[in-house]
């Protein structure tokens, strides 16, 4: 327990430029699955000052507790995985070359002639292919396996990584005009807003904050972090992707786009892991309509949260997902809005500030 | 030197230039060329010309160096909703495409990304295979209205793959095939700042060789060297990559040998590397050597040609991978062979 908590900011959180830089950073760690360090690492220096209570769990959550000062309070538990698909090195073939197994879903088509980074040191590296000039027109129609891919850190590179070394895409976060281009927007964009959200979090509850880790594996961190904090309602803020691209053939249209940018928070009725709970759906939009958010609703598809693991935890906790649209989630380079981003943060403050405990009456 | 000289390719690899575009990469290659040489000028093709004049009685003697410095990419043909549909410039595998960071030479330089869509938007046929060029978009994150101002059909796409040093002085970026050669060249140029050679030496930093070869087949007729030798890059050995056309990486230069390339020239090469003991291997190039000494060898009424080449990995790739000590080598094995010319030494280039 800290007893020199800074009180909350009390104010709307905002996107600016030192949220912008603080993305940056937490893009350009790497966290795969299973070996979130340098990520829980940053989430921990940034929220210590605003939490009444922060501990690493057996697993390697961060679970961060912020209380309340009113007396009527609601437990509410956000949850923001920390974890990214990557890599893991499976055997050292000799002269920096190494075979390599995908952690988390990744399609092998989005690997090919990638730079990345390996291990804690971020060892520059590179997926290559074989050259055009030694294939024939039959081989290119076939995409590559990762079977049949290596990663290359040189020809030295054995001094430099060893089997079980993780390993992710070396892509540095970028702004373009409106968007910005990263990798792991998916889910850095969720522990930015969850550490914001500490940082101005409304007395009228008490901030269950968990940083998981290993949702891209199996949603695990959730679990046991839900079961620890046995909140009242359980959220996952997460990003999900934006598919919103013209068809090949101009006359059909895309009405699979999953969400859309522009069109500000992705709010969740149903995916393949969760059936949110319809009161804090209608919470949602309610407060997205009354202080003029654009929000969109997720069309119900396949996919998860960590909303999935939350919401049969101990004897079940009313659960709902919020997102922000990303395009290209799980490769080289997503892309997302900025203002879908800020938007996604100002709902969910401007939720929390509404709750009360009637709403689950 | 070997600082400089990553720092002259890493500048090099981090400018865009394609083929018949080589206006940015042309001024990087004369700021480092024009201290090390008497006279610049640009061919009416865009290919770079230098000239150090040899210490030799005049009309002296002329040897000309040709390294590509264009670079493969991609071009815009048609915008739907903001998204760019694209084409190749050079050979480019599609493979190699989705989630390349790249920047749009529009209006202005606009970073990007190459996507492939999600395979609902994508026909039935491709859904699992590799997914062709014509299927792939490039995303610049402005909205629509602000991309149909910015970017027109037509405007050239380079690859934006920053360089990068691995372990065991290995560099790796887009575009070393050529930029790597055209680093030999300026380190060969170094070399000879300190030396006495008799003949004169163009150095030349040719464009549009991956389409075209438009500057390999006017450089020669414009300055009518004596002999040309033309660098790039060769197939280094690497997953997937292991015959007889590939050679070990950070091993040594190669030396192309076939019908473009002429004997008496060879034997007078190897004859320098061996003395030097500036490892190489004998390159089969049973039909082409796929260099500019393609093009050379038949301007005007011909020209003897060599070809020196470096192993390079996952070639055509933005990951492309070449040892920095097979540079160093083919820059001082072209400025030792070119120290050692006599003025009359074309007289025993001859067919036998």
């Amino acid at each position: 327990m800290s007893s020199q908590t800074q009180p909350s900011m009390k104010t709307p959180p905002e996107v600016d430029a030192q949220q912008m830089e603080l993305l940056a950073r937490l893009c350009n760690a790497m966290a795969v699955s299973g070996d979130e360090q340098e990520v829980r690492q940053i989430v921990l220096e940034e929220i210590q000052p605003y939490c009444d209570q922060v501990e690493v769990d057996g697993l390697g959550n961060v679970l961060a507790t912020r209380l309340g000062s009113q007396t009527e309070k609601v437990r509410v538990m956000i949850a923001a995985h920390m974890d990214e698909v990557g890599f893991m090195l499976t055997n050292d073939e000799g002269e920096g070359l190494f075979s390599f197994d995908t952690v988390g879903g990744i399609n092998p088509r989005q690997l090919v002639g990638k730079a990345v980074i390996v291990g804690r040191e971020h060892t520059p590296a590179v997926i290559g292919a074989k050259p055009i000039h030694l294939t024939t027109a039959e081989e290119r129609k076939r995409a590559l396996k990762v079977e049949e891919l290596r990663i290359d850190l040189g020809p030295e590179g054995s001094s430099k990584a060893k089997v079980g070394d993780r390993a992710t895409f070396a892509t540095q976060l970028e702004a373009l005009g409106p968007s910005i281009r990263a990798k792991a927007l998916d889910n850095r964009l969720g522990v930015i807003n969850l550490i914001e959200l500490l940082r101005h979090a409304p007395e009228n509850i008490d901030l269950l904050a968990a940083f998981t880790v290993q949702e891209e594996v199996g949603l695990r961190g959730a679990r046991v972090a839900a079961y620890r904090f046995d909140p009242q309602i359980g959220m996952a803020i997460d990003a999900t992707p934006a598919h919103d691209l013209p068809a090949y053939d101009a006359d059909v249209e895309n009405t699979r786009y999953n969400t859309k940018l522009d069109h500000g928070p992705a709010i969740y009725l149903m995916d393949g892991a969760t059936i949110s709970d319809r009161r804090l759906a209608e919470w949602l939009i309610q407060t997205a309509e009354a202080e003029n958010i654009p929000w969109q609703i997720r069309q119900p598809n396949p996919g998860g949260t960590d909303a999935g693991a939350i919401h049969r935890t101990r004897a079940g906790v009313p659960s709902i997902s919020v997102s922000v649209p990303v395009r290209y989630a799980h490769s080289a380079a997503s892309l997302i809005r900025q203002e879908d981003w800020a938007h996604t943060l100002k709902l969910v403050y401007h939720a929390l500030t509404r709750l009360t405990p009637e709403i689950l009456s | 030197m070997t600082l400089d000289l990553l720092s002259h390719l890493k500048q090099m690899l981090s400018a865009p230039g394609l083929s018949a575009y080589e206006d940015p990469i042309r001024e990087i290659v004369a700021e480092a060329w024009r201290p090390l040489t008497d006279e610049l000028s640009v061919s009416r093709v865009g290919s770079l010309h230098a000239l150090k004049r040899g210490d030799g009685a005049e009309p002296r003697p002329k040897v000309l160096l040709s390294a590509h410095m264009d670079a493969i990419g991609l071009m815009v043909t048609a915008i739907t909703d903001g998204f760019l549909h694209v084409t190749q410039v050079g050979g480019v595998d599609a493979r190699i495409l989705p989630g390349q960071l790249v920047t749009v030479h529009g209006q202005k330089d606009l970073p990007g990304i190459v996507v492939m869509p999600p395979e609902f938007l994508l026909p039935p046929e491709v859904e699992k295979g590799s997914v062709p060029l014509q299927y792939l978009l490039v995303d610049v994150g402005l909205r629509p209205a602000e991309v149909e101002e910015l970017v027109r059909v037509g405007d050239v796409i380079s690859f934006a793959q920053p360089p990068l040093e691995l372990t065991g002085g290995a560099v790796a970026g887009h575009t070393l095939d050529n930029r790597a050669s055209v680093a030999a060249v300026t380190h060969c140029l170094e070399l000879l700042q300190r030396r006495k050679h008799a003949w004169d030496v163009w150095a030349v930093a040719s464009a549009q060789e991956e389409t075209n070869f438009a500057g390999a087949f006017t450089s020669p007729f414009a300055i009518q060297p004596d002999f040309a030798i033309a660098l790039d890059v060769t197939f280094a050995k690497g997953p997937g990559s292991t015959d007889w056309r590939t050679f070990p990486l950070g091993k040594g230069v190669t030396l192309p040998w076939g019908p473009n390339i002429h004997p008496a020239l060879y034997e007078a090469i190897t004859k320098t590397a061996d003395e030097l003991d500036i490892p190489y291997s004998r390159e089969a190039a049973p039909i082409v050597t796929s260099t500019d000494a393609d093009a050379i060898q038949v301007v005007q009424a011909g020209i003897p040609c060599l070809v020196v080449s470096m192993p390079l990995r996952y070639m055509h790739t933005p990951v492309e991978m070449v040892a920095l000590k097979d540079i160093q080598r083919a820059g001082r094995l072209i400025a030792e062979f070119i120290c050692g010319l006599p003025v009359d030494f074309m007289q025993t280039v001859e067919w036998k």
